[in-house]
């Protein structure tokens, strides 16, 4: 790994800074990046990291700074200027249409006429031969994020870049796909090609990363060698102080404790081809405690956390009941009526509207349940009242923007997802069900996230964590269950779980069967 | 050799929000200027007499306001459609049977006379155009046609039915055989606002309620978030509770009720009985007055009255230039056409590339593209 550092820069970048408004968001940014290296870029949420990558790919234009590339001066002015030279990216918000399969979605970016039956074919042969299994022909919008982000992966490689910005590519992955990602990554690696790689799971930069630049406040804090640091002097740098751990205090009582939700023997034909079905889930979770679902990408959590919130509704009312009461039938706003609150995975277009002010999508999922003190007679919003409220999140949450009230869009990935989380925990609700509750947020946020969900479990509410980080699942839950193809394994209690059992589970091994494959693809 | 280039703004910018439509009127009128000097008139001389004579005396601001009424009472209803993300093109065609179902009351029973006859006339005008929305909605939400198909061709069925109507069933038996029903009496007609000064009737007012109500509810209340939800984010409003297949009733029975009333407001209050033709277009020319006004009630106001002046301006240069009063619809179109244009500018600016832009020597070829 050493010897990356005499080989030639593939890129340079110097001094490059950019400013919006009154905030510089990149500041005097230098950066090499060696031929055939792993180069991990650390910062949290906010630090400047998406901004220098944007400029790298084209799609933002510095105030200043210079970069060459193999040693030659270049201005990337567009994405199009940047794939042109041989950089290609992989972004944490995918940019596919959903209505559009696989195959299409490539030849659309690729736009060089060629049939899509051949696109399709160097495609599949493509992603086999890089361990990402792929079908070309099946929508997008039926497939989970990890599937949807071997197809960014694929159409970059299909480009054929020198230089590859990988932006958060394994929050979505389970251990055994980030495996075979991180063994795509290092052949690239061999075959020359240079790796930017943006991750907040420090772990794994220090497995794959040859070196790494740690941004803070839009500044090069530092470089260093990630395999000779430890992943705690890593936060530090990034942060500027420690990591609190979260901390998980004993559940007590919790056997005893009534059952805040149920799911009783919960099935769900697909809604669409490509959608999996749900075969007779039951869980219950108490007063007190957490359970995690683990559970590689597209086996079936997004239509059970449909069928959960109430944005489906089951034939069977009692498939779903809250607080002792049937609500499988109730709507999403009965079921939050009756004290439960919902955090989806997707944070753009689901769990916010992208050009709605906070104060706005605090009301779109409590307009209900706070009725009293958000709308007035004759169905007028109060508007003060909201944004006092929107505020009181934003502050309680560490919410970074800005401007006092943006729109959801206008924040990084990180920070909306701290304003989802809080404006539910907010309401103090007695059963929260969460799907993915720190994708893309930064250790000290999601160390944040993760210690208020205990908290709320602890004062007495029923969580509810779906999740594809089994390290965040270890931190959090009191029992750990894992869906896989639509079924849904007992929940195994934390003290006896270990991530090779869970791994096996979510590979589709039966408990006790412990020399069956790890196949999870 | 330069070429122009849309870069897409990192946000909407409000600035051109708010200019687009002036940008769109002002090329609109150059474009209406070159219109004007092919056709071997003096352009200033025709601006005269189509935006400014048209509005140089009382009674004359009268007929604008009697021909902007419908325009804002449709235009405020369709800009809730649209912003929900819904497409109802048909309001010509509520507007027509609101006029038909407001008209039953003076046609088949001319003896019930008296101050109930009135409301229950632009009641029944609102029902009228309301079940008539009611068949788009319906088949959207039960067999997911294309509502901008389906309220569109019902549009056609109207105006071929109110043609019947006043040829058969309604006509007047001592009409001389005119096809069109009994004059309306006196109780069945929309008063006056200012009987001295000018034509102008109840329908203006209704219009101006109907849009601030609109702003209102748009702006401040519960139902009017959950439109701008549902209509930016579907998903998101599914999330919220808001039901997709409510709002599409809801929108095209409101945006039908205020076409209807406008339609039973035209016939009682400027013709005074049924025709085959009740309506130059208003349901058509509405949609063009929403979006000039932002799809904001009080910019439709504003909007609503700039169009109402081309329609007086088309009959003003008819008579005084003897140019087709069909300009009046050029005009409308170059105006619709020239705003979606300038609208581009909220999300994306222009940037001029010359040759001067930076070449890429540097740039790898692409090999082993395979």
């Amino acid at each position: 790994m050493s010897a990356n550092h005499d080989r030639a820069n593939l890129l340079e970048v110097r001094g490059l800074t950019k400013i919006f408004g009154t905030l510089t968001a990149c500041d005097h940014i230098d950066l090499n990046i060696a031929k055939g290296e792993i180069h991990a870029l650390l910062g949290e949420n906010g630090a400047g990291k998406s901004t220098l990558v944007k400029m790298l790919f084209g799609s933002l234009e510095p105030n200043s700074g210079e970069i060459f590339w193999d040693g030659k001066a270049v201005r990337i002015t567009s994405p199009g200027v940047a794939k042109k030279l041989g950089i290609g990216m992989v972004f944490q918000h995918f940019s596919l249409f959903e209505a559009l399969t696989a195959a299409e979605n490539i030849a659309l970016s690729l736009n060089d006429g060629s049939p899509i039956s051949t696109i399709a074919a160097k495609a599949r042969a493509l992603s086999y031969s890089y361990g990402l299994p792929l079908d070309p022909e099946s929508l997008v919008g039926d497939l989970s994020v990890g599937e949807r982000q071997r197809i960014e992966i694929i159409r970059c490689l299909l480009q054929t870049p020198q230089l590859i910005i990988l932006d958060e590519p394994t929050s979505v992955l389970t251990p055994q796909e980030a495996d075979k990602l991180f063994e795509t990554l290092e052949r690239l690696r061999a075959e020359g090609k240079s790796i930017l790689y943006i991750s907040h799971r420090l772990e794994e930069v220090k497995r794959i990363c040859d070196r790494a630049t740690v941004l803070r406040h839009g500044k090069v804090v530092g470089h260093c060698n990630p395999r000779q640091e430890t992943a705690a002097s890593l936060a530090r740098m990034m942060v500027g102080n420690e990591v609190k751990a979260v901390v998980r205090a004993p559940a007590e009582g919790i056997e005893t404790a009534p059952a805040l939700l149920e799911i009783r023997g919960l099935t769900r034909k697909p809604a669409t081809p490509f959608a999996i079905p749900l075969k007779n889930v039951n869980l219950s979770v108490r007063a007190g405690e957490v359970i995690g679902i683990a559970g590689v990408a597209g086996n079936g959590q997004g239509e059970f956390f449909e069928a959960v919130s109430g944005e489906v509704l089951q034939q069977d009312p009692g498939s779903v009941r809250i607080r002792g009461k049937d609500a499988g039938a109730l709507s999403i706003t009965g079921r939050r009526l009756m004290g439960a609150a919902f955090v989806p995975e997707e944070r753009l277009g689901h769990g916010a509207a992208p050009r709605m002010k906070l104060s706005e999508n605090l009301l779109l999922s409590r307009h209900a349940t706070d009725g009293k003190s958000f709308v007035g007679s004759g169905g007028m919003v109060k508007n003060a009242s909201v944004y006092s409220a929107a505020q009181r999140i934003i502050a309680a949450m560490d919410v970074r923007k800005s401007a006092p009230d943006p729109e959801a869009a206008a924040l990084s990935g990180g920070n909306l997802q701290k304003f989802i989380v809080g404006r539910e925990l907010d309401r103090k609700p007695s059963v929260m069900v969460v799907n993915q509750p720190t994708w893309g947020v930064d250790a000290g946020a999601a160390a944040n996230i993760r210690q208020a969900l205990i908290e709320l479990a602890r004062s007495g509410s029923a969580v509810l964590v779906i999740s594809q980080d089994l390290d965040e699942l270890f931190e959090l839950s009191d029992a750990i269950a894992v869906m896989h193809n639509g079924e849904l394994s007992a929940p195994l209690p934390i003290a006896e779980a270990t991530f090779e059992k869970i791994g096996l589970l979510m590979g589709g091994a039966e408990p006790g069967h412990a020399e069956h494959t790890m196949e999870t693809a | 050799m330069m070429r122009l280039e849309l870069v897409k703004r990192p946000q909407r910018s409000a600035l051109f929000s708010v200019l687009s439509p002036f940008i769109a009127f002002a090329m609109t009128m150059i474009a209406g200027a070159i219109m004007f000097a092919l056709l071997g008139v003096n352009p200033f001389n025709a601006f005269n007499v189509y935006f400014i004579q048209p509005v140089s005396e009382v009674w004359q601001l009268h007929e604008l306001a009697i021909k902007a009424a419908p325009l804002i009472l449709i235009a405020v209803g369709l800009s809730v459609c649209y912003k929900a993300n819904i497409w109802n093109i048909g309001a010509e065609g509520q507007f027509i049977l609101g006029g038909i179902f407001g008209s039953i009351v003076p046609v088949l029973f001319p003896d019930f006379e008296g101050p109930l006859v009135l409301p229950l006339m632009l009641l029944l005008g609102m029902l009228g155009g309301a079940l008539y929305a009611a068949i788009p909605a319906l088949l959207k939400t039960r067999f997911s046609t294309n509502e901008i198909l389906t309220s569109l061709m019902l549009v056609y069925v109207a105006r071929l039915f109110l043609d019947w109507l006043v040829r058969g069933p309604w006509r007047d038996p001592q009409g001389h055989g005119f096809p069109q029903t009994i004059q309306f009496g006196d109780s069945a007609v929309l008063p006056e606002l200012m009987p001295d000064a000018g034509r102008a009737n109840w329908g203006f007012v209704f219009a101006l309620v109907a849009a601030i109500a609109i702003w209102l509810m748009m702006s401040r209340m519960l139902k009017g978030f959950e439109v701008r939800v549902l209509g930016s984010s579907p998903r998101a409003g599914r999330f919220a509770g808001f039901g997709f297949n409510k709002m599409v009733f809801f929108t095209f029975l409101l945006s039908g009720a205020l076409a209807g009333l406008a339609g039973i407001s035209e016939v009682s209050g400027a013709i005074g009985q049924l025709q085959p033709v009740i309506s130059p277009g208003y349901g058509f020319t509405a949609i063009i007055v929403a979006f000039l006004g932002r799809l904001n009630p009080l910019g439709i106001v504003a909007a609503g009255l700039v169009l109402a002046l081309t329609y007086l301006g088309g009959e003003a240069v008819q008579t005084a230039l003897g140019i087709s009063d069909k300009m009046a619809q050029v005009f409308q179109g170059m105006l619709l056409f020239f705003v979606l244009g300038c609208d581009t500018l909220i999300q994306y600016r222009i940037r001029l590339v010359g040759f001067a832009a930076p070449k890429l020597e540097a740039a790898p070829k692409l090999e082993e593209a395979r």
